[in-house]
């Protein structure tokens, strides 16, 4: 067919549509268009648009087999209460065929405050494990080899800590430090603009996180250093497009700084990696994943000179959006979540977490983390959406929106530079005042009703609180303070003196690479808190401005 | 209406804001003169704040389940610096078991996942002193 005969078939084809509409009308407020055609993908060039798995510019995924070979990575987010509980849901997910670990730690342990710190009142184990020392971490890898799993840790602001606690884990494992595999979050810029478990202020976080880049590259070369996330950004209200946007000038971000460091930029971009949110609309989904590889392998190609295909691959892990998890009905949650799912495999996310009916209640029960864990597999093996590549490659809608969404992160990634960067975009609450816009609007369309959630504004229907919901000990605050004292009665003081003394004074010479002083502090069993405590001192910390 | 002045805040080290910030503008909208904390206050800081800016309605956001004890003890303080007529409220994910005893601790109302913002204000409206 010609494109002229198609324009013509087009447009009779609407002109019918349009006469019928009277008696049988469309839905209001639908944003895509009617029908899409290959007008809608003119100048569609496979090769430079698409090419091929593995292959630039990795539109279609960053292995050639992608889920032939091997699926995904099933990661659960897990950890609450006490390291020894956590152990237990660990091992209990291994068991399952769950394939890696991920590692959720509660809020003092993110923000750098021991357990017994004043500020740590009422949160000790509630969103996370505990970790107060390496005495925590080594309960809580306990009896898991760690050269045979991965290990990603969602911790920013201390990550080189926790990093640290690892490495020493693995070291009385008998586990050298170049076979570990995993990944620390590692992405500060994202706290300041959406997360908010900063510490210190921008230049020493920077610095912190270009060290780890360069001590890694030397000595724990699998890790992936960073997971530059887009995921709370997507929580905290944005749309598709500005998850990847806001993600990519992050990235961008860490990249120039590790330059500015001196190091060579195929040393370390290939173990950059991203972290996703997979959203509630499918197909928006599918085409934002195909778009921010696109974006990505541009980047680093012709902004950054990347000569290593490696560096120029978006690795990404994806979790199902907890935002859009209703209190209302919450079984209905399960079947988002496998919506959400199938979104992610046909994006081709390289690692999934799902999450459970009842996180909008509180942390899921053992019994709601086995069917969101069921749900990745029931993808996997049942449903054959990881049986071919890229499944919706060549789909004239899906074309059109993964070109739409590089469009539009494009002209914010134009605009951020034009700020100056995300850290200045970030300072001047440009990323914020965009979030938060976005949330405003999806909020008001839901109580307009221009946005139908299921059982919040339509379908709802009287019912009974649920019941079992998992319930967070009190007493863990207690415990580990117990833990501590303990722990500070049977140490060398002498040597965690001098380990913190000779962290300290590194922290005040910016051409030290301070991961070898936190290693030194942690074995010495230095407390998290005491560690951040000392780089407090010498860095100080970040005191955000939000506005409204 | 428009001299109803809202603390909307976020105590403990939670950082999850989105669901405070859309009620916080969703109340300026309504016509409340509201001020909005930031994140990581200590109760302490939240009653301090309520008491200099003078405020009518004190609306407490929290998602990590530290809320049993932040709720409680904001009011204990607010209490303390005599403040006790200002309304305090409650958001976030707080299972039902919970809101009980949140209420017998002085909390007037708690706002669940999924609440219009016009609720809040309908409440507000309803309940200030």
């Amino acid at each position: 067919m010609s494109i002229e005969t198609l324009k013509a078939g087009l447009a009779k084809y609407h002109e019918d549509v349009e006469a019928k509409l009277v008696k049988t009308p469309e839905r209001a407020n639908l944003e895509p268009n009617r029908l899409y055609t290959p007008l809608d993908i003119e100048g569609f060039d496979y090769e430079r648009d698409l090419g091929f798995p593995g292959e630039y510019p990795f539109t279609r995924g960053v292995q050639p087999t992608m889920y032939r070979g091997r699926f995904w990575t099933m990661r659960m987010y897990a950890g609450f209460s006490t390291a020894e509980e956590s152990n237990k849901r660990y091992k209990y997910l291994l068991a399952n065929g769950g394939s890696g670990l991920s590692c959720a730690f509660d809020l003092p342990t993110q923000i750098g405050y021991d357990s017994t710190d004043p500020m740590s009142e009422g949160e000790v184990g509630k969103v996370g494990v505990a970790i107060d020392s390496l005495a925590d971490m080594e309960i809580l890898f306990d009896g898991i080899p760690l050269d045979k799993v991965s290990t990603s840790m969602t911790i920013n602001a201390p990550a080189s800590v926790l990093l640290c606690m690892y490495i020493a884990v693995a070291e009385k494992q008998g586990v050298s430090a170049d076979k570990l595999r995993g990944t620390i979050q590692n992405d500060i810029l994202k706290e300041y603009a959406a997360r908010g478990t900063y510490i210190f202020p921008p230049k020493p976080s920077m610095r912190l996180i270009t060290n780890i880049f360069e001590y890694c590259s030397k000595n724990v070369p699998l890790w992936n250093t960073i997971s530059i996330s887009g995921y709370h950004i997507r929580e905290a209200g944005s749309t598709a497009s500005q998850e990847i946007a806001f993600t990519i000038a992050d990235g961008i971000a860490y990249v120039e700084a590790a330059i500015k460091a001196g190091m060579d930029v195929d040393a370390f971009a290939g173990r950059l990696s991203f972290f996703w949110n997979a959203h509630n609309n499918v197909l928006e989904e599918v085409a934002k994943f195909r778009a921010s590889r696109r974006v990505w392998a541009k980047v680093m190609k012709e902004r950054f000179g990347a000569k290593k295909p490696k560096s120029m691959m978006l690795r990404v892990h994806t979790q199902t959006a907890g935002s859009m998890l209703t209190a209302q009905q919450p079984n209905n949650n399960i079947v988002r979540v496998a919506l959400q799912t199938a979104a992610a495999v046909m994006g081709g996310t390289q690692s999934l977490h799902t999450n459970s009916k009842d996180e909008a209640l509180a942390l899921p029960t053992t019994e709601s983390v086995t069917i969101a864990l069921r749900t990745q597999q029931i993808v996997a093996y049942e449903s054959g959406l990881a049986d071919t590549i890229d499944p919706l490659g060549g789909s004239y809608y899906v074309e059109a929106l993964t070109n739409k969404i590089e469009a539009e992160a494009w002209e914010y990634i134009k605009k951020i530079d034009e700020l100056g960067g995300a850290p200045e975009a970030i300072a001047k609450g440009y990323i914020q005042k965009e979030i938060q816009d976005s949330a405003y609007k999806w909020q008001m369309d839901v109580e307009k009703g221009n946005r139908i959630i299921v059982g919040v504004n339509k379908f709802q229907q009287e019912e009974e609180p649920p019941k079992n919901l998992l319930r967070v000990d009190g007493s863990v605050g207690k415990l580990q303070a117990e833990k501590i004292a303990a722990l500070k009665a049977r140490r060398d003081q002498a040597k965690v003196d001098e380990t913190l003394a000779a962290l300290k004074a590194g922290c005040a010479d910016e051409s030290v690479n301070l991961m070898p002083l936190i290693l030194d502090a942690v074995k010495a069993y230095a407390t998290e808190g005491e560690i951040c405590g000392v780089m407090r001192e010498v860095f100080g910390e970040y005191q955000a401005h939000t506005q409204l | 209406m428009s001299n109803i002045r809202v603390l909307v805040a976020k105590p403990g080290l939670d950082g999850h804001d989105r669901g405070a910030k859309v009620v916080a503008r969703a109340l300026r909208d309504a016509g409340f003169e509201v001020i909005y904390t930031g994140i990581r206050l200590t109760p302490e800081q939240i009653a301090e704040a309520a008491l200099q800016d003078d405020v009518k309605v004190v609306a407490l956001s929290l998602l990590s389940g530290a809320h049993n004890t932040l709720f409680p003890k904001v009011v204990e303080l607010l209490k303390e610096k005599g403040l006790n007529d200002v309304l305090v409220i409650g958001g976030g994910v707080i299972p039902d078991a919970d809101i009980p005893g949140l209420k017998a601790a002085g909390i007037a109302e708690v706002f669940t996942p999924g609440t219009p913002t016009s609720a809040i204000v309908d409440f507000i409206n309803a309940n200030v002193k």
